[in-house]
């Protein structure tokens, strides 16, 4: 069996800075982590491997420094790992990114599953999983809280806001998984050593992915965005209500009483 | 679709998400403000309904708005299933051209959004807490909070069509329905097999809701750090049963267990707009004000004087909880 997982390396805060002069990020200082729901992933596929046996390869798509990224899906355990670079993949959106992972995996030809995360921390989005199995034309099993594999079939538990769901279909397929899934393990410092050492990140660039160049970055990205603004939460001035804690009460009571906030004790 | 003409893509349609026949609120949220939106157009609005027996409720998606609605009733769309609605709803799209899609940001809109856009080659946006319009372009302007929320993103499709965006539950308030409004139902056929269609459904099982809907609460009594406990939230839980209220809280105090992920309102939990929002021990980060900045009338109980929440609460109370809150209740009682 051959599992393919997509991991992002996303910025390691979420208080990333914006320069209104310059309208750019701020992405200085903030170093690249490998984007925690995708260490679910990537322990269920390492799980599968061990009970089934097969390979499992990382994939990502991002700027150089996503190696580091990857390189610590090495010292995690897996067996290849892969780094779709170059200019003409920056400023992607989910669909130009699905694109590009889309064309590498057709590349990597023999898989029987493609692992995501639900959503990425920073973009946040959980479309890249989808859209991925769209363009793959493979069944997705999204929100997996539990992945098993039958003979030609998997199975997972999906997580819904009102309870869950078992779903059920046969490989190729693609599925997002929740971080409840379980609890990534954390490599020792000889494998992590060891990946930084010893072992390979493979790059591609666009042209081995071959493909038509409209379709990458941000010339591919159907969205665009407008705008990027931080945004203010101040509402005007507060009143402060002063005094000892049942006066404080009382006056408040009485406020929300004018205003027709408390339903049966209405005094207008 | 990216079209070379976008002048033949034109209507609005929003997808309406049911289970047992009864319509998600979101859906409800889209097709309101979908009404704005689409006037703004001059355009119509479309509902389309996918499920088994689900005939109905067409009726009441002219009420909340729409002009017409578009039904397929059949067995094999029973359970929601990617494939499936996906099928249906592409079909109908290429062939009536609409410009916009909207779909509720919930489990099933955000499975199923991603992979129409996909099929459709046309840009999705996530998960949007505000949608404007460019009139004079035709574009859907939607708002995205990102990273951690401190940044805001207005995110077009100028290009391709029909636009798409998902938006989150509850940010955009449900408008009354009218029962006077006409419009038109149209039922079509499915044209789906069964041993066609990869994924079986082997289970389904919901969870008995202990009623907690915050996303629909009139009113609501957040805690955070300042209430000091599991304890503290029995408390809180007081007022709010005497002010008709559901509780909420912060995300730490859910770390913490004090209370469940449930209550969690925030950039990871919920989004809230209710008529009243009384914050208890809560310092009013902006991953916390992301999901009830939209809250009417914003009361604010901190020891601390410099506490952000004081920046944009109506009225703030400086003091201990511990203090304020029972004398709230006392007075309540009395
Ligand atoms: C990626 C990310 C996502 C996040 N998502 C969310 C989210 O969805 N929802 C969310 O809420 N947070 C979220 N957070 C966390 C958020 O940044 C804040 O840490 C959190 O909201 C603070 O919770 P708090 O106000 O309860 O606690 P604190 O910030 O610790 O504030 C406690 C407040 O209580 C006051 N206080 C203490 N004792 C008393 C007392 N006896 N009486 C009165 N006041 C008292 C203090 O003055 C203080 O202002 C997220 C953070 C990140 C990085
Ligand atoms: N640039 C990328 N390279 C590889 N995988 C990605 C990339 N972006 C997103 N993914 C995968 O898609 C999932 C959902 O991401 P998102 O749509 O950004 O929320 C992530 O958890 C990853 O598994």
């Amino acid at each position: 069996m051959h599992i393919v997982v997509c991991i992002k390396q996303v910025p390691e805060t979420t208080d990333i800075g914006w320069d209104s002069k310059t309208g750019t990020l701020m992405r200085e200082g903030a170093g690249g982590i490998l984007n925690p729901n995708d260490k679910n992933a990537l322990e269920a596929a390492l799980q599968l491997k061990e009970k089934h046996g097969g390979t499992v390869t990382a994939l990502s798509m991002g700027p150089p420094q996503a190696e580091d990224a990857l390189r610590e899906t090495l010292s995690m355990g897996v067996d290849k790992a892969i780094l779709l670079s170059d200019e003409q993949f920056a400023g992607a959106d989910t669909l130009s990114t699905s694109c590009a992972l889309r064309l590498a995996l057709k590349k990597i030809a023999r898989f029987d599953l493609v692992l995501c995360g639900k959503e990425s921390s920073d973009a946040a989005t959980a479309q890249v999983g989808p859209q991925l199995a769209e363009l793959l034309n493979l069944p997705q099993l999204t929100y997996a809280t539990e992945v098993s594999i039958k003979s030609n079939s998997v199975r997972i538990k999906q997580k819904l806001e009102d309870g869950f769901r078992i779903l059920e279909t046969s490989f190729p397929a693609l599925i997002t998984v929740e971080r409840e899934l379980n609890q990534p393990r954390i490599p020792p410092m000889d494998s992590i050593m060891e990946a930084y050492r010893d072992k390979e990140v493979q790059v591609l660039r666009a042209e081995d992915l071959g493909g038509d160049k409209e379709h990458f970055g941000l010339k591919g990205s159907p969205t665009q965005s407008r705008k990027v603004y931080s945004k203010k939460v101040k509402k005007g001035k507060v009143t402060i209500l002063q005094g000892e804690p049942d006066e404080i009460a009382r006056e408040l009571i009485q406020t929300l009483k004018h205003k027709g906030l408390l339903r049966g004790l209405n005094v207008t | 679709m990216s079209p070379e003409n976008l002048g033949e893509y034109r209507g609005l349609w929003v997808f309406i998400e049911q289970r047992d026949s009864k319509p998600a609120r979101v859906s409800l949220e889209l097709l309101g403000k979908g009404r704005t939106l689409a006037d703004k157009l001059g355009a119509d609005v479309t509902a389309i309904i996918i499920g088994e027996g689900v005939s109905g409720i067409a009726e009441e998606m002219i009420y909340y708005g729409a002009d017409r609605v578009i039904i397929a009733d059949d067995p094999i769309a029973k359970d929601y299933r990617t494939e499936v609605y996906t099928d249906i709803i592409v079909e109908q799209m290429l062939k009536e051209k609409p410009e916009i899609l909207l779909i509720g940001a919930t489990c099933i809109g955000r499975d199923l959004a991603p992979r129409v856009s996909g099929r459709l080659n046309t840009g999705c946006t996530a998960d949007c807490t505000e949608l404007d319009l460019d009139t004079q372009m035709r574009l859907i302007v939607a708002t995205k909070p990102f990273f951690g929320r401190n940044l805001m993103a207005d995110i077009i499709c100028p290009f391709h069509r029909p636009q798409m965006v998902t938006v989150r539950p509850g940010v955009m308030g449900l408008k009354t329905l009218d029962r006077e409004r006409k419009g038109q139902l149209i039922s079509i056929d499915v044209d789906l097999k069964e041993e066609d269609i990869k994924v079986k459904v082997l289970d389904t099982v919901r969870s008995a809701s202990d009623g907690v809907s915050l996303e629909e609460a009139d009113k609501v009594v957040a805690g955070g750090m300042g209430v000091g406990g599991a304890e503290g939230f029995e408390m809180l839980k007081e007022l709010a049963d005497l002010l008709e209220a559901k509780v909420g809280a912060t995300s730490l105090p859910v770390d913490a267990s004090w209370i469940s992920k449930d209550y969690q309102i925030g950039q990871t939990g919920k989004t809230i707009r209710p008529r009243l929002y009384i914050g208890c021990g809560v310092s009013g980060a902006i991953q916390h004000s992301a999901g009830m900045i939209n809250s009417e009338l914003i009361v604010a109980i901190n020891i601390d004087p410099k506490a952000d929440i004081f920046n944009f609460a109506d009225y703030g109370i400086i003091g201990d909880v511990n203090q304020i809150v029972p004398a709230l209740i006392k007075e309540l009682r009395s």
